[in-house]
């Protein structure tokens, strides 16, 4: 049997390119291994299509909008649409991920959930299906991130999550992830780790961009329906991981015509010591089980990243992007803490949606791009700010 | 199936004696950055059977906090690989016949180069090599030929979820011994497990006959709980115990000695 290589789908053991793989310590191998047997053929149940569309539908909302910015449009002399995740029950698109990985814990016969988070949006959305299940669920967070994303700590724990510091380290995702990790070495029966990336050993790659895909799903029918044609010149989004990117390009990964933009976290500035820009800083290497663009010192130490917007500053992204990188098949820049910050005061001013500020760095980059008069520009528009309001106030952005 | 035909090495002779061996590990540059060679020397006199150097990692997944801590003041003291090697050139003159492991995570490994890793560690006179987060598969494909090349021994860890078969293909990878993770854990944890659950994990075990001898690693601190172990295996192994006993002392290599002591007498 012959398969035509895609970008959408890695091999049996979960490689793109040289990226991807299971990197794990055997104390997690048999929950690993589990999971990569049953995924596909949990997922493709007629029973759990119906019950993960339903709560898509009836619970996360969906489908979300896709909304034609015209002043954006305007300043920017293209067309540009926003894919409105940030309408999303729970405030992003995070929640499409945990609605469907809580459906296959169950499946799995799993009670106990556990997560990391960065900017708090992933932990919020798995505290939510958590609740919405009834299943017990505890939710690792940098202690740095628990201090710039307090609303979210609050709204955890209101839906009955324990939210664990993570002290190590930079105290940030990265060490989140590693508590997680840990939790579930010492937990490996009863617990289910739902990963809020495209990242960690295969099929956690896979299986997070399956359910964040249908974003490209839904933005293609509805091009459809309001410009004629199912295809976008550019889609756009901000790059952490990379879940929302993954999941507003998987549809199109094999349209070559569509230009995608993935767009990092360049913090202070690329080359300034406090970046996230890990398609520029990274080389080959393995972080949370997965072969990946990493940033790390010659040593392979793995160094700390930055990033104002505390969802953005990983120090790998996903092995996907990382093989779309390598390709040339996505196209990546990079966005400073002050231009995302223009690009949210920017938003707010002139469509009424104020963004999150992982979001801001996809919309910082509508004059970079080269797009067109008639050229239609996909935004993918992945959270609102609510959660950053203190970080906005703390910035003095009136 | 391959037949192994390496020579011998410092580990299968070390497990032709009659007794129980007590393999000791500790992090590489803790607690300062020139302890390693005192502390490793100190180990073996006084009576360490195997000894594993810990090669410290930023992001030590398989590790509880006493091991993390002790990455961490390393990688600040300034240790790296070149440095390790650098420290372990003519260890051989000084502790001649005791069993020597690195272990570390593969990231440092990768990005030193696999073969160039292999190269240094048998000029030193390493004998085995321990890699959690190297899977399987990617051990036959990548690095069982250098491995091998350079009579460096790899050691796997088997838990109590470990499937019979991928057992028994564990026990084929290697001529060394088996790392028996004692329970759900990571290193340095109490041992939370009702006994006859653990027990009857470590009789499953001895009853597959399997060709490696067995140590067992993880929650064992002390001389009651490595005498327990060795019940059901030839040995066993202690490494956060050991670096909390090097925390905070004047004397490292004299604490290590002592900590031994502790164990074996």
């Amino acid at each position: 049997m012959t398969t035509t290589p895609t970008y959408q789908q890695p091999t049996e053991r979960g490689y793109y390119g040289q990226f991807g793989g299971a990197f794990i310590p055997e104390m997690l191998y048999p929950n690993v291994e589990e999971l990569r047997q049953q995924y596909l053929d949990i997922m493709a149940e007629p029973a759990f299509q119906q019950e993960y569309q339903q709560l898509l539908r009836d619970y996360v909302g969906r489908p979300t909008p896709l909304f034609e910015a015209k002043r954006l449009s305007a300043k920017y002399n293209t067309r540009v649409f926003l894919k409105r995740e940030d309408l999303c029950h729970t405030g992003a698109h995070k929640v499409n991920n945990t609605v469907g990985q809580i459906l296959l814990a169950r499946r799995l016969g799993k009670t106990r959930i556990i997560a990391e988070t960065g900017a708090g949006q992933h932990g919020v959305a798995t505290a939510t299906v958590c609740a919405l299940m009834g299943m017990e669920c505890i939710v690792y967070m940098g202690e740095v991130d628990m201090e710039r994303q307090k609303p979210n700590v609050y709204r955890m724990r209101l839906l009955g999550a324990e939210v664990r510091p993570a002290s190590s380290g930079s105290k940030t995702l990265k060490d989140a992830t590693n508590e997680a990790i840990r939790d579930w070495i010492s937990n490996p029966v009863d617990t289910h780790y739902i990963i809020g990336s495209v990242v960690g050993p295969h099929p956690y790659p896979d299986l997070v961009a399956r359910l964040q895909a249908v974003i490209s799903e839904e933005m293609r029918k509805q091009l459809l329906e309001k410009t004629g044609s199912e295809l976008p010149q550019f889609v756009v989004a901000c790059v952490g991981g990379g879940s929302n990117a993954a999941g507003a390009f998987y549809h199109f990964l094999e349209d070559p015509e569509v230009q995608l933009v993935a767009v990092e976290a360049a913090g202070h500035g690329v080359h300034s010591g406090h970046s996230a820009a890990t398609s520029v800083l990274g080389k080959p290497g393995i972080i949370h089980g997965s072969r990946t663009l990493l940033m790390q010192d010659e040593d392979g130490q793995i160094t700390e990243p930055y990033s104002l917007s505390a969802g953005l500053d990983y120090p790998g992204i996903g092995p996907l992007h990382a093989f779309l990188a390598d390709a040339g098949r996505a196209r990546f820049l990079s966005v400073t803490d002050d231009d995302a910050l223009k690009a949210v005061i920017e938003c707010s001013r002139l469509e009424g949606i104020i963004p999150a500020l992982e979001t801001a760095h996809a919309l910082a980059v509508l004059d970079r791009i080269g797009a067109g008069p008639d050229d239609v520009v996909v935004v993918n528009l992945s959270g609102r700010g609510d959660k950053d309001l203190e970080t906005y106030i703390q910035q003095d952005l009136m | 199936m391959t037949v192994h035909t390496q020579p011998m090495n410092r580990i299968q002779n070390a497990f032709q004696q009659d007794k129980k061996l007590l393999n000791i590990y500790f992090t590489a540059g803790y607690p300062e950055l020139n302890s390693t060679v005192p502390v490793l020397k100190a180990l073996a006199d006084a009576g360490a059977d195997l000894i594993e150097i810990g090669m410290p990692f930023s992001d030590p997944l398989a590790d509880g906090p006493v091991i993390q801590a002790s990455s961490t003041v390393a990688l600040h003291n300034g240790m790296n690989m070149r440095v390790l090697f650098g420290q372990l050139a003519g260890i051989r003159a000084t502790v001649p016949d005791t069993p020597i492991l690195l272990m570390g995570y593969l990231n440092p490994v990768m990005q030193f180069g696999v073969e160039n890793f292999c190269c240094e560690a048998a000029a030193a006179g390493v004998d085995g090599v321990i890699l959690p987060d190297l899977p399987l598969d990617d051990y036959v494909a990548e690095y069982q030929d250098i491995f091998r090349r350079h009579n460096l021994r790899p050691v796997f860890l088997i838990t109590p979820q470990t499937a019979p078969e991928r057992i028994r293909r564990i026990d084929e990878l290697t001529d060394s011994f088996l790392y028996l993770v004692s329970g759900p854990g990571t290193t340095g944890g109490a041992n939370t497990q009702a006994a006859g659950v653990q027990d009857a994990y470590f009789q499953r075990i001895e009853d597959m006959q399997l060709r490696n001898p067995r140590l067992i690693g993880f929650g064992i601190s002390d001389k009651q709980s490595f005498a327990s172990a060795c019940r059901y295996a030839e040995g066993a192994i202690i490494g956060s115990a050991l670096i909390k006993a090097l925390e905070g002392a004047d004397d490292a290599p004299a604490a290590a000695a002592a900590f031994v002591s502790s164990i074996i007498q």
